[in-house]
């Protein structure tokens, strides 16, 4: 079989797969459709080159194949098409990467209303802390985390008093109200993702960074670690419910705050000295 | 004198440096003198000062090249277990996730760095560089003979790591601190330390090369041989040696702050950390630093990979099309252009790092930037394809397959890095599948054209075409189904370094197509001995090739003897006078005219370049 047969069925068969592939897009379930916008223009330019280059090519192969009797043409240079093939291209770039980055504007710049969540990872496992009625999250330190402390609070910062712990890997996030996701790691690089929310970051021991989307179907999602953290990284999941309104404050109002926590353990720790003194 | 003018434009078959002189007479040959006298080398007697201990560049460069290849080898093999993981889950009993992650970190290591760059400027260029300069051999023999042991022991270091206590480490090819030292990594004592240690050997017995590369093509050129006219290859390998010598310190130092880390317990990368209920003694560094370093050494690492296989391609596309490559300075320019802003882009590996978002607009700005000169490179190689006279031969159907491979990576390159795009798909298998494409797959097709091209002067014998054209489509159509469909994964969302998805409900429907992906891998891992197989046969029972037998017009292929011997020219230097892609020039008798062939000779052409 000539060559340009087979390169030209698999340029074809490319073009097959893409269309009728069964694996695509995990649905959606935040903000961030510009995103997959931003991937089906630039599949539409891109696949778009992909497919002229390789079929051009092609052409060529069956075109120009080596007869003895000719000779190829001569021309080393040709200034004109070269500079009208730097233009398109350039153009090309330009409207690709415009897009990206109104996008990434938006994707830094978090909304006045979003609320906080403090995410904290450690080899292998999440919990999540959300502000009290002040609505602001308390300050940390990694080196004030113990049994009694485990989010690492700074007992002088009055606005971590009435923080709500939640000491699980599953968070509860209200529907069409956009968060804003404070990571940060005791030990190792993390990465909390969603693939149905398309935003990822990665937690970084020794600062906090920071993402944020609006989830906006109801329903249950999975949390993959997608920055590789050691031996248990593939099996550090976690789950997020979507919820309305109406549940998410059912959810809410039955966690405990700092200071709930607090109060159980001082309790805790008189019982036990009364205890012993008896 | 309007007709002088119009000379200018078509040069009748004169070199540039030809002072005056009327056509068809010997003036016009004219080429400077050398400004030194001809090298003495070190000639080997024993077999040892010969074959092993050797400082003959082509001996050094076939020496690089079998390591190099002896180490993918085993890259090959660590990819046959990791797929057996993927695939079918269990299948293999002894695999655990250590040793998973084991395997891919030595993987990704070994090929990119142990394979692909020794292989690339270790091999061709020590082959090629002299040769196709016109040299005798490099500016360094001696030094360059002991970068090749360095590379031996580094990779002897490398694979000690096998067997030290805790194996080898399983970081990731990354490295990334804090986990790469800390437990709860497999290898992060014993194993992390060899593979800091063996990169620092690796990265001194590289300088000891690059510097004869780099100084070999700036002062060792041979008369007439203008920058201007060397073979792409040539370029490519030069230009990319520069950036390694500018890009590897900073591996070096990221490499040596790691092990103090390690060892005596400092805090470049470790902020204050706590490890089952203990805070450790470390406080106050930062790991995005070693991001930077590990990604200010491993964007350019990318462009050390791809220039030289630039370069090569161009050479190999335009002697089997029997055209000049399109667009020669325009080509020299994007190679060098490339190598330039590759300094500038290495952030895009970390948009979600966590480093300032606002590097974001930079660093995807600089990254589409490079996409333009790249795009023209592969305009100029469908261009050199346009009204060739192509040969459907082995060498040109690797060309074909590395344009279709290069192009899919490259576009898919251009999917991450433009920051937004890149938010969804990083971590996942759209980028194991786009940089596999790009900078394994496509690289790969290079090397092997390179090896069906060079083996003739290598060894004078031609490789089998048949097993040669088997080993072709195994390899192009096998990579191709395993690398295509794998970016879909990535848009489902699958993240990569997983040992295991279990049933994570999105992904069930994945597992057709791991299981395909995988046997994919198998076949074109097998295909690979095929041409092994294709060469001792030749060895064998090749048939001789003679001089030049690709009808080339640069200089390796004009040696006195074939295979060339050491000191290359025999008793004179060649003097070159025309460029390396004299190709169907109007008026002359045969389809090429050899940088040698002065232009008295063939006075009655249309040379436009010279």
């Amino acid at each position: 079989m000539h060559p340009g047969i087979i390169f030209f069925l698999v340029i074809l068969g490319s073009l097959l797969f893409h269309i009728f592939t069964p694996w695509y897009w995990t649905d959606i379930a935040s903000n961030w459709g510009s995103m997959d916008d931003t991937i089906t223009l630039t599949f539409w330019v891109g696949g778009g080159v992909f497919i002229a280059v390789c079929l051009f090519m092609i052409y060529c192969v069956f075109k120009f194949s080596y007869k003895e009797d000719r000779k190829a043409e001569y021309k080393p240079e040709d200034k004109k098409l070269e500079k009208i093939l730097t233009w398109a291209t350039t153009l090309g770039v330009v409207a690709l990467l415009a897009p990206g980055l109104v996008i990434w504007n938006q994707y830094v710049n978090v909304p006045k209303n979003a609320i906080e969540i403090d995410v904290m990872a450690w080899q292998w496992g999440w919990q999540y802390r959300l502000p009290g009625k002040d609505g602001k999250l308390g300050t940390t330190k990694v080196i004030n985390i113990n049994d009694e402390n485990p989010f690492g609070i700074i007992l002088e910062d009055p606005n971590g008093k009435d923080d709500i712990l939640i000491q699980s890997d599953t968070i509860h996030l209200k529907n069409n109200k956009p968060v804003k996701i404070l990571l940060r790691s005791v030990d190792v690089l993390h990465n909390w993702y969603v693939p149905q929310f398309r935003a990822k970051m990665d937690a970084v021991p020794g600062v906090i960074t920071y993402y944020w989307f609006e989830p906006n179907k109801v329903g249950e999602y999975e949390v993959l670690c997608a920055e590789y953290c050691g031996v248990g990284h593939y099996a550090m999941r976690g789950r997020v419910f979507v919820k309305n309104e109406e549940d998410y404050a059912k959810w809410l109002d039955e966690q405990e705050t700092f200071s709930d926590l607090v109060a159980k353990q001082k309790k805790l720790e008189f019982n036990k000295t009364e205890l012993a003194k008896k | 004198m309007s007709e002088d003018f119009n000379n200018n434009k078509i040069i009748h078959a004169q070199s540039s440096e030809t002072i005056g002189g009327a056509s068809g007479s010997p003036d016009m040959d004219y080429v400077r003198p050398a400004e030194t006298g001809d090298q003495d080398l070190y000639h080997g007697h024993s077999f040892i000062t010969k074959w092993i201990f050797c400082q003959d560049a082509k001996v050094i460069g076939v020496q690089y090249f079998l390591l190099a290849t002896f180490t993918g080898i085993i890259g090959l093999i660590l990819s046959w277990l990791m797929r057996l993981q993927l695939g079918f889950p269990g299948l293999a009993g002894f695999m655990t996730a250590e040793h998973y992650y084991q395997f891919v970190t030595m993987h990704g290591m070994i090929m990119v760095v142990y394979f692909l760059t020794a292989l690339f400027l270790g091999g061709f260029g020590n082959y090629l560089i002299p040769l196709m300069c016109g040299a005798r051999d490099m500016v360094f023999p001696y030094l360059n003979m002991i970068s090749f042991w360095m590379f031996f022991i580094a990779v002897g270091v490398l694979l000690a790591s096998f067997f030290v206590p805790g194996g080898p480490t399983g970081s990731g090819w990354t490295l990334y601190p804090p986990q790469s030292i800390l437990e709860g990594t497999p290898g992060s004592g014993w194993g992390i330390l060899l593979m800091c240690l063996s990169l620092i050997l690796f990265v001194a017995g590289f300088t000891m090369g690059g510097l004869n590369y780099l100084i070999t093509v700036l002062q060792a050129r041979t008369r007439g041989m203008t920058l201007m006219r060397m073979p792409l290859t040539v370029w490519g390998i030069f230009t990319a040696t520069v950036l390694a010598m500018l890009a590897f310190p900073a591996l070096l130092v990221g490499s040596l702050m790691m092990s103090l880390d390690k060892v005596l317990g400092t805090s470049f990368f470790m902020p204050t950390i706590l490890k089952a209920g203990e805070v450790l003694e470390y406080g106050g560094g930062s790991p995005i630093l070693f991001q930077h370093l590990f990604w200010f050494f491993g964007h350019p690492e990318v462009y050390i990979v791809a220039l030289p296989a630039f370069g090569i391609i161009s050479d190999l596309i335009s002697v089997h099309a029997r055209k000049n490559i399109f667009g020669y300075r325009m080509m020299v320019w994007a190679i060098v252009g490339i190598g330039a802003l590759s300094f500038f882009v290495w952030a895009h590996h970390m948009y979600v790092s966590g480093m300032n978002p606002w590097f974001g607009f930079f660093f995807a700005t600089t990254t589409l930037i490079i996409a333009v000169p790249t795009a023209m490179k592969v305009y100029n190689w469908i261009l050199t394809l346009w009204r060739g006279n192509i040969r459907l031969n082995t060498v040109m159907l690797w060309c074909l397959g590395f344009i279709v491979t290069f192009v899919n990576g490259g576009i898919t390159g251009i999917f991450l890095g433009n920051v937004t795009v890149d938010v969804p798909l990083s971590d996942t298998y759209f980028v194991i599948a786009h940089f596999h494409m790009v900078m394994g797959i496509a690289p790969l097709m290079v090397i092997m054209g390179a090896v069906y091209h060079w083996f003739p002067l290598v060894a004078g014998k031609f490789l089998d075409e048949k097993l040669g054209k088997w080993h072709f489509w195994l390899t192009f159509l096998g990579a191709y189904s395993i690398y295509f469909p794998m970016h879909y994964l990535g848009f489902i969302g699958v993240p990569r370094r997983y040992f295991e998805m279990y049933d994570s409900p999105y992904v069930t429907s994945a597992v057709g197509m791991n299981e395909f992906i995988s046997i994919a891998a198998f076949i074109v891992g097998a295909a690979q001995f095929i041409l092994i197989f294709n060469i001792i046969k030749t060895l064998k029972t090749g048939k001789p090739a003679g001089h030049n037998p690709w009808k080339a017009c640069s200089l390796e292929w004009l040696t006195p003897s074939v295979p060339p011997e050491h000191g290359n020219w025999g008793d004179r230097l060649p003097v070159v006078h025309r460029w390396a892609y004299d190709y169907s020039v109007p008026g002359a008798k045969e389809d090429f005219i050899t940088q040698t062939t002065p232009p008295s000779e063939v006075a009655n052409t249309e040379v436009e370049k010279t």
